[in-house]
């Protein structure tokens, strides 16, 4: 079952082409890792899967992207229902300025207002859900800028659990980490593949091709090549796929 | 050849380090020697009924309270309009403004309007104010509406700049999470600029403490003792800088005028440490 699906999409920055006529599925409750050079365009399709570049003024999008079968970018599609759905990890941890539980508690109060026991109980679940409970429970009424670099970043993986998405987009969520913490936050994506659709973007080729089921080779604003990770990774059908995977690129 | 240099280098220096600590040392001195004789001359004087009465022709006697009154009333007016305008302008100008030509434009007029002498904005109370809107004579209120424009550009200045320091990856975080921009800005921005807002706003203060030349005409000299805060707004009324000109060029009375500037400066101390208290205050999450 794909959850995402683009049809010819494109993406433009004022004049300049940053995608070119992207066609991928993402299939459900799988890690897809979007692989490929700087400036390839992987955080823009990211971001378009949120409908996070509508907050960049000059971006024009072409094509179609549908998740569950509707169109995210039709006509009277609310991106606020569509980011509820589709949460976002960023590379660097961005906790808000205030206390743990209130990081938390923030997007559920955009939604739906809970009782004070309820939403204890959702903040509980979504700090266990991202591998971080035991270590903050005593403190939820703390700042969480005063967490380290690994636990801020999965507690930004426990704010994005805490609207009940269906896919998680992650962009380089590793890559300002220290290795523990990366090793950390690899173990809960294998979990939390369970439950979510989760799409990363990563330069790490290791961690795509241990996380990953499926993986996406961008250049230069053109889908290259999809597939299996296993399978790109062994018998890469492209030639440029294969230079970048063994490390032979520019 | 590389010695000379250097020897050269190292007394052109040292003749650099020198003028620099002359230049601080002629301003420290300057600043407590104005400090210092202000306070020696206006100490004194201040005494409890100067502070708790109003002046009496009658009995001779000189008091400040109505124009602590009305300098606070003043204050608290001005803060009631110019904060609203103010922020919700820098909201406007940094977070909605989509077109960044007219952004720039104001930002100009802005700019201009800080550098304006305070005079001016006493003569465009006096004209618009009083004249054009037919409110007849001289009020706190008019006063209030005065500086409010004056103090408007600082305003607006402060939380542009306050507003600019959050970090863009707040916003993207909010937003990812679903946020519209109002709550985002209201639940995130604000609270995080919180600080240089407020340092904005007691910078505004300061200057509604010192004002004088606008305020002189649109406000008035009056000194009678109305408490009504209301009722005080539609009264002529002089601020503690105002009546420190009158007692000079009116009354040539230096020691008056001496202790109200002791009591501005003692006010203008107890405001910078509210700034310092503040901000650590709002620093700690
Ligand atoms: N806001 C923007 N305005 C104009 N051009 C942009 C903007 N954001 C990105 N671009 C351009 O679009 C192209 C793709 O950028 P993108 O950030 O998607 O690359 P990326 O693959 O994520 O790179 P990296 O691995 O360095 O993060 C780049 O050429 C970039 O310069
Ligand atoms: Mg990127």
């Amino acid at each position: 079952m794909n959850i995402i699906r683009t049809k010819d999409l494109s993406l433009f920055y004022g004049s300049f082409q940053a995608l070119r006529d992207i066609n991928l599925n993402i299939p459900e409750r799988e890690i897809t890792a979007l692989i490929g050079p700087s400036g390839c365009g992987k955080s823009t399709f990211l971001r378009t899967l949120n409908r996070m570049n509508d907050l960049i003024p000059g971006v024009k999008i072409t094509g179609q992207i549908t998740c569950h079968g509707e169109d995210i970018y039709a006509h009277g599609t609310d991106p606020i229902a569509l980011r509820k759905q589709v949460g976002m990890v960023f590379q660097k941890p961005n906790p808000f300025p205030m206390s743990i539980f209130d990081n938390i508690a923030y997007g559920p109060k955009l939604h739906e207002s809970l009782s004070k026991p309820d939403m204890a109980d959702l903040v509980e679940r979504s700090l266990r859900g991202a591998a971080l409970w035991d270590e903050v429970k005593d403190r939820l009424k703390k700042s969480a800028l005063s967490l380290s670099g690994g636990q801020q970043q999965r507690l930004c993986i426990a704010r994005a659990l805490s609207v009940s998405p269906d896919v998680l987009l992650m962009d380089e969520p590793t890559s300002a980490l220290d290795p523990a913490s990366t090793m950390k936050i690899e173990e809960l994506m294998g979990r939390l593949k369970q439950n979510y659709t989760v799409v990363i973007v990563t330069h790490n080729m290791q961690q795509a091709a241990r996380i990953s089921d499926r993986t996406a080779f961008f250049l230069t604003g053109d889908l290259v090549e999809t597939g299996r990770t296993d399978e790109v990774f062994s018998m890469p059908r492209d030639k440029r796929t294969e230079d970048y995977i063994t490390g032979r690129f520019g | 050849m590389k010695r000379r240099l250097s020897i050269k280098r190292r007394v052109y220096s040292g003749a650099l380090t020198g003028f620099m600590y002359l230049a601080v040392g002629i301003a420290v001195a300057a600043l407590i020697g104005i400090i210092g004789f202000v306070l020696y001359r206006g100490l004194g004087h201040i005494t409890w009924e100067f502070l708790t009465t109003a002046r009496s022709a009658l009995r001779n006697t000189v008091g400040i309270l109505p124009n602590i009154l009305y300098t606070l009333y003043i204050i608290f007016t001005t803060l009631l309009i110019a904060l609203p305008l103010g922020i919700g302008a820098a909201i406007y100008l940094n977070e909605y403004a989509a077109k960044r030509r007219l952004v720039r434009f104001i930002e100009f007029v802005i700019e201009l309007l800080a550098g304006i002498p305070s005079i001016i904005f006493g003569l465009i109370g006096v004209l618009f104010f009083i004249q054009a809107m037919g409110m007849r004579r001289p009020s706190l209120l008019v006063g209030a509406l005065t500086l409010s424009i004056l103090v408007l550009p600082t305003i607006v200045r402060t939380t542009q700049e306050a507003l600019k320091t959050v970090p863009a990856a707040y916003r993207e975080g909010a937003f990812a999470l679903g946020a519209t921009k109002w709550y985002m800005i209201r639940t995130i921005i604000l609270p995080a600029s919180a600080d240089g807002i407020v340092g904005g706003t007691i910078l505004a203060v300061g200057r509604m403490v010192g004002e004088s030349a606008a305020l002189l005409f649109t406000a008035g000299m009056g000194y009678a003792l109305v408490t009504n805060y209301f009722e005080a707004l539609q009264t002529a009324g002089g601020t503690l800088t105002v009546m420190l000109f009158v007692y000079i060029t009116e009354h040539g009375d230096f020691d008056t005028a001496f202790a109200i500037a002791s009591v501005l400066l003692i006010i203008v101390l107890l405001l910078n440490i509210g700034v310092k208290l503040v901000k650590r205050r709002l620093k700690k999450i």
